[in-house]
């Protein structure tokens, strides 16, 4: 591989830039693979490429039927924070922040991972009193956070009304300052071309139609362009599309997908330093390294696959935010889209063998995969290797929702991501 | 200042009615009916910005919403900033303030200019992700210098003093565009009687006509419009927004329009007037008439100032009297484009040359250049621009037939413009929002509007329709069309109104002019203007293996600006494909999504900000609360009296105050908010038996029950007291915040599970008024109150109901208690509810009557033990877990809802978190809500925790603390310690007990 | 944002008066307490969440208050019927 750095950049920029590798090859399938991994998202990738680098697994391949990164991955507020409730939750999202970490300098690509610090607002006295809970648990597993009053708040956002006369005026905080966001292509890129160089085909225009099955076990998938690829192992990682490949191995998730939806405003000159979320007045916010103020709505409550959801709910999202920033009334929305969410009951992600021996799920992560990805990709990259679930996805077994053993993360997942 | 750009006569300015505005702090004149870019381009401005990535001079290069330069900061206060308004699309009015966002000092004179120039090759797309890595611990410090860099305008610092509206329409045709194909559409829709709404983004209707030179039924077009206009306003059926952008296209015909309502008067809105309103419009059938935009050429150094799309220029010159230049170069692949040099030359001006890219252009239009003397190089094209922030000269070289080679000698042109027309872009945004994917036309050399589910017909030059005549047909059919799709009568072979056919050649598919270079070594050639993409920067990506088009899109962060595109994106999916040799078809194009052109959040967000964000919900004794000093706590969309501290009181004060008042004589809380549900029929006594948890059947009229409700897992997720009105009538009470989810709950089972119960539910909380007066004097208190009412302890005991009147007034009196004392809730209708609780305090006062709110409720019940549904419950616990089996019934007939989810194999286990009661060790110590139970307060991090404590409070009348949490298997731990480390290091020790704190028989209660 | 016919109002009213709420035709089972944690489950967690034609059950909230279903396109969510609860759906495909 290549390696980028300032030095490789300027030696490029004498040659006109005319030499700079390919990021990733583009190969034909081989007939048989260790482990596919179905689904070139950034959990995908990640998969891939801790499957090569930390197990030494390269005879992989992933199966993308669009484009590398170009689900959710493509299509989310780029938010990454590990202050969730449960322990089994936080470890797990504790897990990739550390990896977050070093990931620019793991992958030589910039990821652009800005630790600006992650707000979670109270509005009300049960608010702080979750927030209270939250934050104590976080900080005796060794998550950093605290609590913030509203005083504390202003001096982060001054641009935020903080005072009484606010509707639903602001009690406190969370305050996480190892959270923050990222550059959401560069996560998938980099992944990608760290696990092409470690030899993991990436094979884009391939959709996978089918699982091949001997005696109740997963042997292979059936593709569209590329007819049929055997694989050892198979894993699954197809957000939104997630309970359409469950119904081809035959059986059903716990899952539902949902229009998730996100705005930016025009890009504008610094304004917010910080990532600021409220779930009881129901919008976030921060601001991209571009200038624009980046918004993530609520989830619509239907069923959609549209990549698209109602108007309603950008308008509930745009009326929150103004009410927590009065400033930003003349500042204007420049975009808006949407994505698919799969959603667990628990609000908690499915990482997991499933009903057909030899086939794994990774799904279900609702509003939280960003932020997991490098964490996702390790412990599933790990749960394929050995076949048998890493200790940190244990919790997370699809069979969870059997025995009753649910993680209930609604109230740190709920709106905020 | 002289207007040396303008033109001595001509335009549909009004010279009578000068106004002056300003730019980068230097005052200019311009006319009423300029755009704030033509007033510029008329006082000769060149730079009006610097580009984001290279900070290179840039120029208006168009005159619409496609306009990716001139994007300037407006205001003349603090509080009216607006960022990135396109001059293009601002109307000029008097005392206009603008600035250029980016460049320092300034825009023309900008310093950055020189590191963009020396660092410009360092910055290929991408190169972000290649470099500031190193050392990582530097990575803080780069950023924040790309931060710097970033955003365009600014927002303002002070809060927006305008206001916004929403306006609700219905309309049976919808049309979206008010040039030749959308008016003519107007017209026959509004004859057929259909309720018409039709939108444009422009000051005024008529679109590309309003600079055409061409004749409609034999009359100039303009005429054409005016006439239109009015016989459309005649109408009462038809409403015409002009100024107001259709911004989005949603599913099931739902759309939104933008209109600027006052932002061409002034920045701010007059006194009384809403400065935008955004039009929420369901439409039966819609017609999108958006038009087209000409996509320039991308060449050398093709973004000095000076270097214009075509059609603007013949916009500038025919619409607003401007003449931007003096020697104008035009560069062509089309016929069309030779309209430009006509006018230009029709305005006195120099035309150098046309420089077609074609060998052998043949067209009417052709003929007239050559018959007016106008130079026509064919076969070549302009490879380069001289100048740095305004054009001097162009390059010209022959090129080979498919556009692809310079084959011969360059040739330098002296000139000061150039304009370029590499053919026209439908304007399919709208018909994309909703998903259906455009489709590619070899023919029109564009994307057409792709299949779609919403009721949606097109016409004229969204359809590649680039004839005046055809696209007045068009409208004309697709108007009556959709009338009669509509339910209407209507004539689609009606006839259109005619225009010459102007005969045309074909046009040439070119893209991208070559250039003697390499496109890696060749000058600059711009494709998206605004991210300061280039061709080489596109090739580059393709080589690096960015091979999608959204890929493409991604990594060169083309058509990410704020135009989005509109200019850029076409000739950007034309190079990359031609860099992967693949057909611009086989290489896709992007998604548009809302909105076409960018709306201001306050407009999104209308009235529903401030104090009508969320309704508030006062109950009918706010006002007393409000006069005695109480301080509010929101619960759901409630104000609730959190405490009534009085003067000098500490919060902690007044709760001990109010505690022991209740404790010792009476105190009173206003109970309004609770849910109250009136629940009828035969079957309601079955139905409750479904719904919660302990046993219905047999409750008595004029009895009262405590009852859980669980979900299907099993979990509690409310509770409340529900009495016997009568033996087919209950009245239910739930939580505050969950009186909604519950009503809603038990329709959903009566509707879809049961629905051969006969019960039937109505919300009942805001008709009644709930006073809850409790303490050992509240009989005594409530005697002076009613006469007929037996409030005698053993004909009225805990858990009866009675009806009566209470101050007069008819009353339901619940002998219930959430305090643990002798306590009554009194409903009567909510309209009396403040007379009674005046009257209450009348009779009151020689008991020390004393209000309390709900810290004072949370405290009196903690001592008690009893739980708050949603406090001391996440969803992630039983009954059980709560120490509440005595409310769970074993040998109910009926499967309740949570019997069989509390039964599952998690669930029973061994080792879950219970409720239990904590006494600290010192007892004065209140442990923190929220903090986390351990059981070695010296395990290292990461610590295994128990629980969380979910109450905890100071109680005043038992003088030390009470608290209530989750341990893990805590009911079979009593007396065990836990600890619990807070953040500020310290550790309190607390030791498990029951959670019953005060009067564990009961006796308070039934005295 | 959708406009949805109302079987019982019998009219079109915007998506705004309604709520989603999830497959329809999931019958409680009858006797729950032979259930097996994973009956019980599949009753309560999982679903066919499909991508295509989905049988779905709203109610009017800010209506008349009844539950019905719908049946609508997951992915061009074009809705194909809308019918009141206990009858069954004539668009399956």
């Amino acid at each position: 591989m290549q390696k980028y750095s300032g030095f490789g950049l300027f030696k490029h920029a004498l040659s006109h830039h005319e030499n700079w590798q390919r990021v990733w090859r583009n190969p034909t399938p081989k007939k048989q693979y260790d482990v596919i991994i179905v689904g070139g998202g950034g959990h995908g990738l990640a998969t891939a490429y801790y499957l090569a680098k930390e197990h030494g697994i390269t005879n992989v391949a992933v199966l993308e039927k669009g484009y590398l990164g170009g689900g959710n991955t493509a299509r989310n507020t780029t938010i990454v924070r590990s202050n969730y409730l449960w322990d089994e939750a936080a470890h797990l999202y504790e897990h990739a922040m550390k990896l977050w970490e070093g990931l620019s300098q793991d992958l030589n690509y910039n990821v652009m991972f800005s630790q600006r610090g992650v707000l979670n607002l109270g509005h009300t006295l049960q608010d702080m009193r979750d927030i209270e809970r939250r934050v104590n648990a976080n900080r005796l597993n060794g998550i950093d956070g605290e609590v913030l009053d509203a005083k504390q708040v202003q001096e982060i956002v001054p641009m935020m009304d903080c005072s009484e006369n606010a509707r639903f005026p602001v009690m406190g905080a969370s305050w996480q300052p190892r959270g923050g966001v990222a550059r959401h292509d560069a996560v998938a890129w980099g992944y990608a071309r760290a696990a092409d160089a470690l030899g993991v085909d990436l094979i884009q225009q391939c959709e996978v139609v089918d699982f091949v099955m001997e005696d109740g076990a997963a042997v292979g998938v059936r593709t569209r362009q590329h007819g049929t690829i055997g694989a050892g192992r198979i894993g699954c990682v197809t957000a939104g599309n997630s309970g359409v490949m469950a119904k081809l191995a035959g059986f059903e998730l716990p899952l539902e997908s949902h229009p998730l939806q996100a705005l930016v405003s025009e890009p504008i000159k610094p304004i917010l330093d910080t990532v600021v979320m409220s779930n009881h007045v129901h919008g976030y916010v921060s601001q991209s390294d571009k200038g624009d103020l980046v918004i993530g709505a609520g989830i619509d409550g239907y069923l959609g696959y549209g990549q698209r959801g109602s108007y309603s709910t950008i308008e509930h999202t745009v009326q929150a935010i103004v009410e927590m920033f009065p400033v930003f009334s003349r500042v204007r929305m420049n975009r808006q889209w949407g994505g698919i969410v799969d959603t667990c009951p628990d609000a908690c992600p499915i990482i997991s063998a499933t009903p057909v021996e030899n086939l794994f799920f990774n799904c279900g992560w609702g509003t939280g995969g960003f932020k997991a990805t490098p964490g996702s990709g390790n412990v599933f990259a790990a749960t394929l290797a050995k076949g048998e679930a890493h200790p940190l996805a244990k919790p997370f077994s699809m069979f969870r929702f059997h025995d009753g053993s649910l993680i209930d993360e609604h109230g740190a997942a709920g709106v905020a991501h | 200042m002289t207007q040396q750009n303008r033109l001595q006569s001509g335009g549909r300015i009004q010279r009578n009615k000068a106004l002056s505005f300003s730019y980068n702090g230097k005052t200019f004149k311009g006319f009423e009916g300029d755009t704030l870019a033509s007033a510029m381009l008329a006082n000769g401005i060149d730079v009006v910005g610097r580009s984001f990535k290279y900070s290179r001079p840039r120029g208006i290069v168009a005159a619409g919403p496609e306009e990716p330069n001139a994007v300037l900061q407006l205001g003349a206060t603090e509080a009216t900033q607006v960022p990135n308004v396109r001059a293009t699309q601002q109307e000029l009015f008097d005392g206009l303030v603008s600035n250029a966002t980016n460049g320092w000092p300034n825009a023309d004179m900008d310093l950055m200019g020189y590191v963009g120039k020396m660092g410009g090759r360092m910055m290929p797309p991408g190169f972000y992700y290649k470099t500031f890595m190193y050392p990582q611990s530097l990575w803080d410090t780069y950023e924040s210098f790309i931060r710097k860099a970033a955003g365009l305008g600014r927002s303002p610092l002070e809060n927006d003093p305008d206001t916004y509206d929403h306006l609700n329409q219905h309309a049976d045709v919808m049309i979206v565009g008010a040039g030749p194909a959308g008016l003519s559409a107007a017209l026959q829709a509004a004859r057929s009687g259909a309720r018409v709404l039709i939108a444009d983004e422009q000051s005024e209707f008529g679109g590309s006509l309003l600079h055409s030179n061409e004749q409609i039924d034999g009359k100039p077009a303009a005429q054409w419009v005016a006439e239109t206009v009015a016989e459309l306003s005649s109408f009462n059926n038809v409403i015409m927004l002009p100024r107001s952008t259709v911004n989005g296209y949603h599913d099931h015909n739902f759309l939104t329009i933008h209109q600027r309502c006052t932002d061409h008067i002034s920045d701010r809105a007059p006194e009384g007037q809403v400065r935008q309103r955004l039009h929420r419009v369901r439409a039966k059938w819609v017609v999108l008439a958006s038009g087209a935009h000409e996509r320039p050429l991308v060449f050398g150094h093709n973004d000095v100032p000076g270097v214009m799309v075509a059609s603007a220029v013949s916009i500038y010159v025919n619409r607003y009297a401007v003449a931007p230049g003096k020697e104008l170069v035009l560069m062509t692949t089309n016929d069309g484009a030779y309209q430009t040099a006509l006018d230009w030359a029709n305005a006195g001006r120099k035309v150098i040359a046309i420089v077609d890219t074609r060998a052998n252009p043949q067209g009417e239009l052709i003929e007239k250049a050559r018959t007016a003397g106008l130079k026509v190089i064919t076969g070549s094209a302009v490879i380069d621009v001289q100048g740095s922030k305004r054009v001097t000269g162009v390059s010209v070289a022959p090129i080979d037939a498919d556009g692809g080679r310079v084959t011969g000698s360059i040739d330098r042109l002296s000139c000061d413009t150039v304009a370029s027309s590499g053919g026209w872009s439908p304007v399919i945004h709208l018909s994309c929002h909703t998903g259906s994917r455009p489709v590619w036309n070899d023919d029109v050399i564009g994307f057409l509007p792709g299949e779609t589910v919403q009721r949606q017909l097109t016409a004229g030059s969204i359809n590649g329709e680039f004839n005046l005549k055809g696209c007045l047909e068009q409208g004309t059919r697709m108007g009556a069309q959709a009338a009669v799709n509509a339910g209407f009568e209507a004539n689609v072979d009606a006839p259109a109104a005619t225009a010459a056919v102007i005969a045309q050649g074909p046009a040439m598919a070119l893209f991208h002019i070559p250039h003697n270079k390499p496109t890696s070594r060749a000058p600059k050639q711009f494709v998206d203007f605004q991210n300061d993409v280039t061709a080489a920067g596109i090739e580059l990506a393709t080589r690096e293996g960015f091979e999608s088009i959204e890929h493409v899109k991604r990594y060169t962060a083309m058509g990410f600006g704020t135009d989005q595109g509109k200019l850029g994106n076409i000739n950007g999916m034309a190079i990359a494909a031609k860099s992967l040799n693949k057909t611009i078809p086989e290489t896709g194009t992007t998604i548009f999504r809302p909105n076409y052109t960018p709306i201001t959040f306050g407009a999104i967000a209308g009235r529903h900000c401030g104090e009508l964000f969320d309704p508030k919900r006062y109950s009918s004794m706010h006002k007393w609360h409000v006069e005695n000093g109480a301080k509010f706590e929101d619960v759901g969309q409630w104000k609730r009296p959190w405490y009534f501290p009085q003067a000098g009181e500490s919060m902690q004060d007044a709760l001990n105050r109010e505690c022991l008042a209740t404790r010792e004589s009476v105190g009173i809380l206003d109970a309004s908010t609770l849910g109250k549900i009136d629940i009828q029929g035969k079957d309601c006594r079955e139905f409750l038996a479904r719904v919660y948890t302990n046993a219905w059947a047999k409750l008595p009229v004029g009895k009262c029950r405590y009852g859980l409700m669980c979900g299907e897992d099993g979990m509690v997720f409310d509770d409340g007291v529900t009495s016997c009105l009568g033996e087919n009538h209950f009245l239910m009470t739930t939580t505050t915040g969950g009186a909604a989810r519950v009503l809603t709950w038990l329709e959903l089972y009566h509707q879809t599970e049961w629905p051969e119960l006969e019960v039937y539910f109505n919300t009942v909380t805001d008709q009644w008024s709930t006073l809850t007066v409790s303490g050992p004097n509240s009989r005594k208190l409530l005697a002076e109150l009613t006469d007929d009412i037996d409030l005698d302890r053993d004909n009225f005991k805990f858990m009866d109901w009675r009806e009566g009147t209470m101050a007069g007034v008819p009353a339901r009196v619940f002998r219930i208690s959430f305090t643990g004392e002798l306590s009554y809730e009194i409903n009567v209708q909510a309209n009396y509810g403040l007379h009674v609780w005046e009257k209450l305090f009348e009779a009151g006062a020689k008991y020390n009557l004393t209000p309390y709110g709900t810290e004072t409720m949370h405290i009196l019940r903690a001592e008690k033990g009893f739980i708050i549904a949603g406090q001391d419950t996440d969803g992630s616990v039983h009954p059980y877990d709560l120490g509440m089996g005595w409310c769970v019934a074993q040998k109910k007939p009926f499967s309740y809802i949570g019997k069989r989810g509390m039964a599952r194999e998690d669930c029973v286990r061994d080792n879950r978190k219970q409720l239990v009661g904590l006494k600290t060790k010192d007892p004065q110590a209140v442990i923190p809500e929220g903090a986390q139970a351990v059981k070695d307060p010296n395990q290292p991090i990461p610590m295994t925790m128990l629980g969380h404590v979910t109450s905890s409070y100071y109680s005043a009348f038992l003088g030390h603390s009470v608290a209530m949490g989750f341990v893990r298997d805590g009911l079979s731990r009593m007396g065990e310690t836990v600890y619990y480390p807070l953040a500020d290091g310290s550790v309190i020790e607390a030791e498990i007990c029951s959670p019953i704190f005060l009067d564990p028989k009961g006796e308070r209660q039934n005295v | 944002m959708f406009d949805i016919y109302c079987p019982h109002c019998q009219e079109h009213r915007e998506e705004e008066e309604f709520h989603a709420s999830g497959e329809a035709h999931i019958a409680r089972p009858l006797d729950p307490d032979n259930c097996t944690d994973k009956e019980w489950a599949e009753y309560i967690y999982f679903r066919k969440n499909p991508r295509g034609i989905h049988h779905e059950l709203w109610v009017h909230a800010a209506g008349c208050r009844k539950f019905f279903n719908i049946t609508r396109d997951t992915q061009t969510y074009e809705i194909k019927e809308t019918y009141k609860v206990g009858q069954q759906p004539t668009v399956t495909e």
